[in-house]
């Protein structure tokens, strides 16, 4: 197996607030492979988004992350210490260079008084040695490439000019124009209707492809996920519940909370089936659950209710690298 | 017309007259057209269309929140009929008391100002039903409990509450006047899956319970799938088909409720790629296509559907379509 493009090692976040230190990544590993894309799935509040953000640094003033903490970045044969980069000299490399994003909302995503095509020039001209000349040609060549008509006055144009689908279309082709070794699509296609959401998927996986990139795809969505990632990372209140290929998790999933989410989408090959939601609220971080971060809200855990309520349950993995969390899992490969 | 018809809407227009620019004719969005809709007593009635498609109006028109520019509606229960178009003073305020609403966004549509016990006592002093304290107090108590609020909630502020707690108070508000007819506009769209289940099967529990007729609104054809009993499907202010729910599900007759179908992401990962992509986005209301206003993304769309609107026909028994060439396309879908 080649050496993954990027490893995040026993990832740690703490924020300092006036309440006192917030967890909001709690103890995280996860790798992603050259070519792969990943799935990371959860509630609001699983701490998916600052997670991601983590990889370039784009958390709050106000961030703390543990000493262990640790995640690194292979190019071409170089390992790079992501969290060492302290100067915004350094950060350009996991910032637009190795490291592209995109957000869930493109409105809010453009700068709303300057060009689109300016805009994507401007990233160009930073991360390249390109002249300006050559960097409108590569810009509207994107465009061209992410399915926009008219590139050429499209390139002049506003973000308020653009439609939903456009604009995200546009923000993709922004992020990939440097050609990063990783796209992080924070969820990209929440906003957008079911049509218009079906083509930015079709068009992303093509460009995966195309352009041989990495992809840490967060949203909320399984059927999504379901169609566009190769694994799946389940998070629950910071911490990872449940890894494994996207086989693995939705059509057998080992953690109840992962059951759970599923148990709650509406099925259309089934429509008499009834919705289980997963009881209550997620707690706030502030106030983290004793033992298994999930056993407030869990169903199953029954018999050993105590246990889960105690221990921390370890993070295993099975012999086909399907990781889960959960006494549950481990106590039945035991017996 | 027959007596179980709650509420209907004949040949119904809602236009919205834009600023002049220039000489030559006032533009107007058409934002509903020729909307001919009956809406039984009792049931869940279903909204689904992407942005744009005039959805939100249609259920805005219902509650006379948006101007009727032509047609009419009808609203008739056991003891009154309304012609919503003339409805006004004392009629309307009676009107008020038996049409409600539930807004999307529970975070914008609670006052933060105000206790929950005060929000959903609101419309029960507004509107005069009741005409003591104790006696708003006790049906508060009792509207809360149905929506699973205890009495300790009903003392606290909304900022207090996740997302899905907050569409509970939403509810309980819309509830409190005792309507006949609810509108539920998006309102499972901001929240999460497990909690997004939750709210549905609470609008179920209601709705069985009390036999309130609801404006079921979403963009999700899944969300609609299992909610409701009948569904009518909105293209660009105009409604394109409408039946019973697992018939527009088995004989689907318009090739845009097929795109929608297809674009829902399968949770199946083995089974990827099926979608019937829908090529561009949804034309503006100011300037629709003339013909069929879906002739610009149909992938069957002939020559005669750009010159010659489809008929709003009935296929069969409670199954309306308006397509030129359904005949061929159900038998081609069913394949």
């Amino acid at each position: 197996m080649t050496s993954p493009l990027i490893s995040v090692k026993d990832l740690t976040l703490r924020f300092k607030t006036d309440e006192g230190l917030v967890t909001a990544v709690n103890n995280v590993s996860f790798d992603i492979a050259p070519g792969e894309v990943l799935g990371l799935v959860g509630e609001s509040g699983s701490g998916k988004s600052v997670t991601a953000k983590s990889l370039m640094m784009l958390n709050a003033e106000n961030s703390v992350y543990d000493d262990v903490s640790q995640i690194t970045l292979r190019i071409d044969d170089e390992e790079i210490d992501v969290l060492s980069l302290k100067r915004p000299r350094d950060q350009m490399v996991i910032r637009g260079g190795a490291i592209s994003m995109i957000f869930q909302e493109p409105m809010a995503s453009f700068a709303p008084a300057i060009t689109i095509g300016d805009q994507m020039v401007e990233q160009l001209l930073i991360h390249s040695d390109m002249t300006p000349a050559e960097a409108k040609d590569v810009s509207i060549e994107m465009l061209t490439r992410v399915g926009i008509p008219e590139p050429a006055q499209r390139f002049g144009q506003y973000a308020f000019e653009f439609s939903g689908g456009m604009r995200q279309r546009a923000m993709i082709a922004m992020a990939l124009s440097t050609k990063p070794r990783l796209l992080i699509a924070d969820e990209p296609t929440t906003a957008l209707d079911v049509t218009i959401q079906a083509q930015v998927i079709e068009l992303m996986k093509d460009l995966v492809e195309e352009f041989h990139m990495s992809i840490l795809f967060i949203t909320h969505d399984l059927g999504v996920i379901a169609q566009t990632v190769d694994r799946v990372a389940v998070m629950y209140l910071g911490n990872l519940v449940e890894t494994g290929t996207v086989r693995q998790v939705i059509n057998s999933p080992a953690h109840p909370y992962t059951r759970g989410l599923l148990n709650s989408l509406p099925k259309l090959d089934d429509l008499e089936a009834p919705l289980t939601p997963v009881p209550g609220d997620i707690p706030s971080p502030l106030d983290r659950p004793s033992g298994c971060v999930f056993h407030t809200r869990c169903v199953e855990s029954g018999a050993i209710a105590e246990k889960c309520r105690n221990e921390i349950p370890v993070y295993t993995s099975d012999s086909a690298n399907h990781q889960v969390a959960c006494h549950l899992a481990t106590q039945g490969e035991q017996s | 017309m027959s007596n179980d018809v709650l509420i209907s809407a004949r040949d119904l227009s809602v236009h919205f007259p834009l600023r002049r620019l220039g000489f030559g004719e006032r533009p107007v969005v058409r934002a509903c057209e020729g909307i001919n809709i009956e809406i039984e007593k009792g049931s869940f009635f279903g909204l689904v269309g992407e942005s744009g498609s005039g959805k939100t109006t249609l259920g805005r028109a219902m509650l006379k929140a948006a101007p009727i520019s032509l047609g009419e509606i009808t609203y008739s229960d056991t003891d009154v009929t309304y012609d919503l178009g003339s409805l006004k003073g004392l009629e309307l305020k009676e009107y008020r008391k038996r049409a409600q609403l539930i807004f999307q966004d529970p975070y914008a549509a609670l006052s933060p100002r105000m206790t929950v016990r005060d929000i959903i006592a609101e419309p029960l002093e507004v509107m005069g039903i009741t005409s003591s304290r104790a006696e708003t107090d006790e049906k508060v108590r009792e509207i809360a409990a149905k929506c699973r609020l205890n009495l300790e909630h009903l003392r606290r502020f909304p900022h207090a509450f996740s997302g899905g707690q907050r569409q509970r108070i939403s509810i309980a508000r819309a509830l409190v006047s005792d309507p006949k007819f609810i509108v539920a506009d998006e309102s499972v769209a901001a929240l999460d899956v497990s909690i997004q289940a939750d709210v549905l099967n609470l609008l179920n529990s209601i709705q069985e319970e009390s036999g309130i007729t609801f404006l079921f609104i979403s963009h999700d054809l899944s969300v609609i799938a299992h909610t409701c009993n009948f569904v009518a499907v909105m293209y660009l202010g105009q409604i394109v088909e409408a039946a019973p729910t697992h018939k527009l599900f088995s004989e689907t007759a318009h090739p845009y409720t097929r795109a929608l179908l297809s674009a829902i992401p399968s949770l199946d990962p083995d089974v990827r790629g099926h979608a019937q992509k829908l090529e561009g986005e949804i034309p503006s209301p100011i300037n629709p296509p003339p013909g069929c206003r879906f002739n610009t993304r149909c992938p069957h769309a002939q020559e005669r559907c750009r010159s010659e609107v489809p008929e709003w026909r009935e296929m069969s028994s409670g199954h309306h379509v308006a397509c030129h060439f359904s005949e061929e396309l159900r038998a081609e879908f069913g394949t």
